[in-house]
C-alpha cells in the first residue's frame, strides 16, 4: 500500500510539474511580450492556451541532427542527465502537510529523507554535467565554451548557496526539509529572519538555472546558443525543458527554505475543516512557487548579462563574503536568543 | 593636438548603487510598468493596414468609361526590368485607335519596382494597395485583364499623388 500511494504521488507530481513547466514557457512569452509592449503568442487556442502543445508536436517532429564528428553516445546521454536532474530533485520537495484521502493519511511529499537539502545540493551540481558533456561531446567550439563557462560558474555559486542554506539549517536545527518548513511556522519566515542569506540565496539560484543575469554558458551574442547550439529536436526540446524545470524547481526551493513552503498565516484561525486547509496550502505553496517564477522572468527582461569577469568578481569577491557574513550574524542571533 | 577626443571624467558609483538591490527594484519597477502601456502589435488578418497612397501594392491597368486607357504602346512592357508585362496590341473604332487584346502581368516575375507606372505615358498603369498575393499554381499568377482592369474612381489616392509628385 506504502508503495502504491508513492508510485500515484510520484505520477501526479510529475505530471502536475510538467504541466506547469509548460505553461512558464508561455508565461514567460506572454510576459516578456507585455514587458517589450507586444502581445505574444495568441492564437493557438484561447489566448494562446495550446500554444506549449504545439511546441512539443513541432519538437517531436523535428529532425534529430548529430554532428559528423560528436560522441555519439556522450551527445545523447547529456540533455538526459539534465532533464532527469532537473525532474528528480522535486522528490524531497514538501508541497503541502498531511492530507487525509480515502482514510489514508497521505504526506504530500515524495520521499521524506533526512538529509533533504544535502540531497538537492548533491543533484544540483550534478546538473552542471549535463551541460559540461554536451559542450564537449558537440565537437563544437562555442558548445565546448559554454560547457566550461558553465562548470566554471557553477562552483563559484555553489559555494555561496551552500553557505547561505547553513544559515537556514542553523535556525530550523535540521536538515530535513519538512522539519524546516514547520519551523517557518506563522510569520517566522526565513525571509524575516535572515534577508541576506535570501538575497544571496537568490542570486546564486539565478547562477545555477543560467537565468538572464548569469546566462554565459549561452550567451547568445558571444556563444550561438552556447551549450546546446549542435542540439535539435527532441533532444534540444530536453534541454528547454530542463531549463524551465530548474527554474521551477528552484523556485520551489527558495519557497521552502526561505517564504515558509506550504505554511500559510492565519489559515487555521478561519475555521475551514482539515482537507480545505491542506488545499489552501498546497495552492498558496504554488502560487508563492508562481510568483518566484514571474520575479526570474521580470529580471530576465531587466538586467542585463554580466561580463565573465564581473559573474567572477561578484561571485567570489562579494557573495561568499556576504553569506559567510550572513551565518556569523545568524549564529551570534541563536547564541543572544 | 586640436583632434584629441575630450577626456570624459567617470564618476565613481555611489556605495548605494554598488549596493545593486535598489537599482534592480528601480530597473523592475520601470519593466512592469511597460507591461500596462498599450501595445504596438496589428492583429493582422483580423486588422487591415490601409497604406497610404505612396505605397506601391501590385499594378492594375485604370478603367475609364468602361475602357482601359492603355493605348498597347508597348512601353511598360519595355522597361520592366523583370519581364513581367506582356502586351499585345490592336486597333480599335474608339479615339484612342489603339488597344491592348493581351495584357498580362505575371506577378511571380513583378518586382512592384513600379516602372511601368513611371514611363506610361497615358497614366494607365498605376500600382495600388493591394499588397497580399497568394497562388496555388504558377498560371494562376498571371493576371489578365480580367484582373487587372480597376475603375478609375477606385484608384483615385494614387492618381492624385502622382499628379502632385511627378
Amino acid at each position: 500500500m506504502e508503495l502504491l500511494i508513492t508510485v500515484i504521488k510520484i505520477i501526479v507530481v510529475m505530471g502536475v510539474m510538467l504541466g506547469i513547466v509548460a505553461y512558464v514557457v508561455l508565461l514567460e512569452r506572454r510576459l516578456s511580450a507585455a514587458i517589450q509592449n507586444r502581445i505574444g503568442p495568441n492564437r493557438v487556442g484561447w489566448q494562446g492556451l495550446l500554444q506549449p502543445i504545439a511546441d512539443v508536436i513541432k519538437l517531436v517532429f523535428k529532425e534529430d541532427i548529430v554532428p559528423v564528428k560528436a560522441n555519439r553516445f556522450i551527445h545523447d546521454l547529456a540533455p538526459i542527465i539534465s532533464l532527469g536532474v532537473a525532474l528528480t530533485t522535486f522528490a524531497v520537495v514538501p508541497f503541502g502537510d498531511k492530507i487525509n484521502l480515502f482514510g489514508y493519511d497521505i504526506k504530500l511529499q515524495i520521499a521524506d529523507i533526512n538529509i533533504g537539502i544535502l540531497y538537492i545540493l548533491a543533484l544540483t551540481s550534478l546538473g552542471v554535467y549535463g551541460l559540461t558533456l554536451s559542450g564537449w561531446s558537440s565537437n563544437s567550439k562555442y558548445a565546448l565554451l559554454g560547457g566550461v563557462r558553465s562548470s566554471a560558474q557553477m562552483i563559484s555559486y555553489e559555494l555561496s548557496m551552500g553557505l547561505s542554506v547553513l544559515g537556514v539549517i542553523m535556525v530550523a536545527g535540521s536538515l530535513q526539509l519538512d522539519k524546516i518548513v514547520e519551523a517557518q511556522a506563522g510569520w517566522k519566515w526565513n525571509i524575516i529572519l535572515q534577508p541576506i542569506g535570501f538575497f544571496t540565496f537568490l542570486t546564486a539560484a539565478f547562477a545555477e538555472t543560467n537565468r538572464l543575469p548569469f546566462d554565459l554558458p549561452e550567451a547568445e551574442p558571444e556563444l550561438v546558443a552556447g551549450y546546446h547550439t549542435e542540439y535539435s529536436g527532441l533532444k534540444f526540446g530536453a534541454y528547454y525543458l530542463s531549463e524551465y524545470a530548474n527554474m521551477f524547481v528552484s523556485s520551489a526551493i527558495v519557497t521552502t527554505l526561505y517564504l515558509g513552503g506550504w505554511q500559510m498565516p492565519f489559515v487555521h484561525s478561519i475555521g475551514l475543516s482539515d482537507f480545505w486547509i491542506s488545499i489552501i496550502q498546497v495552492s498558496g505553496f504554488l502560487i508563492k512557487v508562481v510568483l518566484l517564477i514571474s520575479f526570474f522572468i521580470i529580471i530576465r527582461w531587466t538586467i542585463p548579462r554580466f561580463r565573465y569577469d564581473q559573474l567572477m568578481n561578484l561571485g567570489w569577491k562579494f557573495m561568499l563574503p556576504v553569506s559567510i557574513l550572513n551565518l556569523l550574524i545568524t549564529g551570534l542571533g541563536i547564541l543572544l536568543f | 593636438m586640436e583632434n584629441q577626443k575630450p577626456i570624459i571624467h567617470r564618476k565613481d558609483l555611489h556605495w548605494w548603487e554598488l549596493f545593486y538591490i535598489p537599482q534592480i527594484i528601480n530597473g523592475m519597477r520601470i519593466t512592469l510598468s511597460q507591461v500596462f502601456r498599450p501595445k504596438f502589435t496589428r492583429q493582422y488578418p483580423e486588422e487591415k493596414w490601409n497604406p497610404p497612397s505612396s505605397f506601391r501594392g501590385r499594378p492594375v491597368l485604370v478603367e475609364q468609361n468602361g475602357v482601359e486607357r492603355c493605348v498597347a504602346c508597348g512601353l511598360c512592357s519595355r522597361v520592366c526590368p523583370a519581364l513581367a508585362i506582356d502586351v499585345q496590341a490592336s486597333e480599335t473604332e474608339l479615339l484612342k485607335e489603339r488597344y491592348p487584346v493581351r495584357f498580362e502581368i505575371n506577378m511571380l516575375r513583378c518586382i512592384f519596382c513600379g516602372f511601368c507606372e513611371e514611363v506610361c505615358p497615358e497614366e494607365a498603369i498605376v500600382m495600388s494597395k493591394e499588397f497580399e498575393l497568394v497562388f496555388r499554381h504558377q498560371e494562376d499568377a498571371i493576371f489578365g485583364k480580367d484582373k487587372l482592369l480597376i475603375p478609375a474612381d477606385k484608384l483615385k489616392d494614387r492618381l492624385e499623388f502622382l499628379r502632385k509628385n511627378r
